[in-house]
């Protein structure tokens, strides 16, 4: 019962960010703005289309959707949605989950290159070294959580963790913050990416699935949104730790974070000079390790 | 002396009246003198004329405010190459590339004889756009990027090839000529007057009301009819709604390729408001209809005056605003300050015109430097010059120049007050034998038509400049050493026209 719930739950999170984040771009630019589930009846079109396909792909280019939906899906299956239980689990998963979504990024860059296209060349080049830079970033998120509860596993990490003192909590909200900044870079949003532009040049995750359309596209779609959910719930888990350990405060929480911050961001932010992208990521990094640190002495008794 | 000289507001000239030199002379005169930044050409194109090829130059003095003018004439078969003059001052490359490309005239060292822009009645029918041999470069870590000619999105058809170094641009090659219509010819083709004008304002939709005012201003020359001080003043309201309009695009279009927001909307709607007033004036959006030869048709009452000027007074008031908000956002400053740099040597020496070039510090400005219409009588016109030649520089000329704009409208009608004006006039007799010029600063720069009458005063030579001609490769030195991700930001920056250079 509880496993079931908690698929839902994740599920209502990775469809309703990307709404959440048009209202509230709509709201700043004082339009109208798309209706709340416009993104989904779109893919829904997108799903029922047929796809098409250039005739210098092979079939590398037509499996990659699948193993990015795929992996996408095993990924979100992963994760706890506070005090419920995730379907899969077992010591070790954070590894599990940070791999699963590199194999989804290979597949989808090896399918740009597939194309052999000067546009998606460039935009795997890209993507490959963001995703690169954006590692450690996630592996010394996942170690802190690990050196500070003492478990390797997503549903045991947030389980054990709900005493309620001033280090967990300073700790917990850093990493919320990190995570939330993991997943700016992770969905392809500004500063990073610009995910409404229409200027090939720029882009980075919208050039590399140019030549996808239909089903395909809806595939794409689909996992982007499944990966931003799985680091909202990160975040949002993070805090719920330390107030108020129940679904149903993590899964508004996980909506609303990810969802209004992303939105702020993209109504009153210019995006970053695509050189000052890898500064910034490295800054993510960075502060991964800083959290790290502030976690050790935090847990070898420093009073505050 | 081997120039006839005269100015902006100075009538038709008889054909006899312009000295017919010796290319020798010409050359060696052109060659001093182009050195100093007071001069610069504003057209030089090749007429054929019975046997003979005749050779038209217009020299501008922005010192003395005067117009130059002389000619030279061969034979219309010789084999002779002559010196180019692109050679020595590389600002005259397209006009030598148009005159090699349509008669087959040599340019001895001519540095690179690239096509114009294919035109239909080019003298080499094999070189097409679809063989034409793009420049290269070799290298193990070079990839080349070809951008167009059709466009993703709704914009005009242009082949852009870049030579990369991983994100980093070492050359742009710009080739055009997909829009070309054919547009100088279809002038001569016909004598409908009315025709002549639509065509005018066909020959680049952002600029309507600027190319159809040159067009009406050579009409009105051509017919010793010069428009009255009341038509003056309106179409300079016009122009200046025009260039309010489209600087305010390009801001938001500016904005919006950086995927900032709230600058995009903002500008979108004030966009709207500006060419909604030009609607509410003349019943089309883009001000076509509103300019015609020796009248309007659509005069201003004293309601439209206070519509503009309410108007007009919100724009400005909002946009100054967005204005502000640009600036003091240190993510979009990032993004536009030292990007798309083009030094004024550089500007100088290509020939760059209008709002990119004093951008970079050259102070090209037909307002000020050979003034017409308002700014030769009510207005003293101040030209806005940046130094640094950035994307920044670009985007503040044109803040700056939205309110100066709206400054003049207002200044302009404040005082005015709706007479009666003259109906257009379609059939005026004009002087033969003849050629008139009239040169225009449109919002992207320096617009030039030239016409030459036969026996008959009808129209037998009609040639276009549009500031994009010279601009375009502005472009292609900006992007240079910048990461091929701001290409896009440049290039909106300079905002270029594709129809308006391939007529």
């Amino acid at each position: 019962m509880g496993i079931a719930l908690n698929t839902l739950l994740m599920i209502v999170v990775a469809l309703s960010i990307p709404g959440v984040i048009n209202r509230t771009r709509a709201i700043l630019a004082g339009r109208k703005g798309l209706p709340f589930v416009q993104h989904i009846r779109n893919v829904r079109l997108l799903l029922r289309k047929g796809s098409v396909y250039s005739t210098t792909t092979t079939a590398l280019f037509r499996i990659a959707p699948a193993v990015y939906l795929g992996a996408a899906i095993v990924a979100m299956l992963f994760m706890p949605v506070a005090d419920l239980y995730p379907l899969i689990s077992f010591e070790g998963d954070v590894i599990c989950f940070a791999y699963t979504l590199a194999l989804a990024r290979v597949a989808i860059i090896l399918a740009a290159m597939d194309t052999g296209s000067s546009f998606e060349g460039m935009g795997a080049a890209r993507e490959a070294l963001y995703g690169a830079l954006i590692e450690p970033a996630l592996m010394i998120g996942f170690a802190t959580l690990a050196m500070f509860c003492g478990y390797t596993s997503f549903a045991d990490i947030f389980a054990h963790e709900q005493s309620f003192n001033a280090q967990l909590t300073i700790v917990m909200f850093l990493i919320a913050y990190l995570f939330i900044s993991i997943a700016f870079v992770e969905s392809g949003r500004v500063p990073v990416d610009d995910p409404r532009t229409h200027l090939e040049l720029t882009m980075i995750h919208e050039v590399m699935c140019l030549d996808y359309s239909g089903i395909d596209m809806g595939m794409i779609h689909i996992a982007g949104w499944l990966k931003t959910a799985c680091f909202s719930m990160i975040a949002a888990n993070a805090i719920a730790a330390t107030c108020c350990f129940h679904w149903w405060f993590a899964t508004p929480l996980a909506i609303l974070l990810t969802g209004i911050s992303i939105g702020v961001v993209e109504s009153t932010q210019a995006r970053n000079k695509l050189i000052r992208n890898t500064t910034f990521i490295v800054t993510i990094s960075a502060l991964a390790a800083l959290i790290f640190f502030i976690g050790f002495l935090l847990q070898s008794d420093i009073n505050i | 002396m081997i120039y006839h000289i005269t100015d902006n507001m100075a009538e038709a000239i008889a054909l006899k009246d312009i000295p017919e030199v010796d290319y020798a002379a010409l050359y060696n005169d052109l060659k001093e003198r182009l050195q100093d930044e007071r001069y610069h050409v504003a057209h030089y194109f090749a007429t054929p004329d019975g046997t003979r090829l005749k050779f038209y130059m217009i020299l501008l003095d922005d010192h003395e405010h005067k117009m130059m003018l002389s000619s030279f004439a061969m034979d219309y078969y010789e084999d002779v190459a002559l010196p180019s003059l692109t050679a020595l001052h590389p600002a005259l490359h397209p006009f030598e590339r148009e005159i090699t490309e349509l008669y087959n005239v040599e340019f001895d060292s001519m540095p690179w004889n690239k096509p114009l822009r294919f035109p239909f009645n080019r003298r080499n029918r094999n070189s097409t756009m679809d063989n034409y041999p793009f420049y290269t470069i070799e290298g193990e870590t070079l990839h080349e990027v070809n951008v167009g000619p059709i466009h993703a999105g709704i914009i005009e058809p242009g082949a852009f090839r870049f030579v990369c170094n991983g994100e980093s641009v070492l050359h742009l090659e710009i080739a055009l000529g997909y829009q070309h219509r054919g547009a100088e010819h279809e002038f001569s083709s016909t004598t409908n007057r009315l025709r002549q004008t639509l065509l005018a304002e066909g020959i680049a939709g952002d600029s309507a009301v600027s190319h159809a005012t040159a067009y009406s201003s050579v009409v009105e020359k051509l017919a010793h009819k010069p428009a009255s001080e009341a038509l003056w003043i309106e179409r300079t309201v016009a122009l200046e709604l025009e260039r309010m309009a489209m600087h305010i695009a390009d801001t938001g279009a500016l904005s919006m390729d950086v995927a900032y927001q709230l600058g995009q909307v903002a500008c979108e709607a004030l966009r709207t408001m500006t060419i909604n007033t030009t609607q509410a004036w003349c019943g089309n959006r883009f001000g076509k209809g509103l300019i015609r030869p020796c009248g309007t048709n659509k005069p201003l009452t004293t309601e439209k005056v206070a519509m503009i000027r309410t108007n007009v007074a919100e724009i400005r008031r909002r946009y100054n605003e967005v204005v502000e908000d640009i600036k003091s956002s240190p993510s979009l400053l990032a993004r536009f300050e030292q990007c798309g740099i083009v030094p004024k040597a550089e500007m100088q020496r290509i020939g760059g015109v209008g709002m990119a070039a004093r951008a970079s510090g050259v102070k090209r400005d037909i307002r000020t430097s050979h003034p017409y219409a308002a700014y030769a009588s009510q207005i003293q016109h101040e030209s806005i010059v940046k130094r640094h030649g950035d994307v920044m520089a670009r985007l503040t000329m044109r803040c700056s120049e939205v309110l100066q704009s709206a400054d003049y409208i207002e200044q302009l009608l404040a005082t005015y007050t709706p007479t009666d004006i003259a109906r257009p006039d379609y059939e005026v007799p004009m002087a033969a034998e003849s050629l008139a010029f009239s040169l225009i600063e449109g919002w992207r720069g320096e617009i030039c038509h030239v016409a030459t009458t036969n026996a008959q005063g009808e129209i037998a030579t009609y040639k276009i400049k549009d500031p994009s001609l010279h601009n375009w490769l502005a472009l292609a030195i900006a992007v240079r050493g910048e990461g091929i991700s701001d290409f896009p930001i440049c290039n909106k920056s300079f905002n270029l026209s594709y129809c308006g250079h391939d007529l």
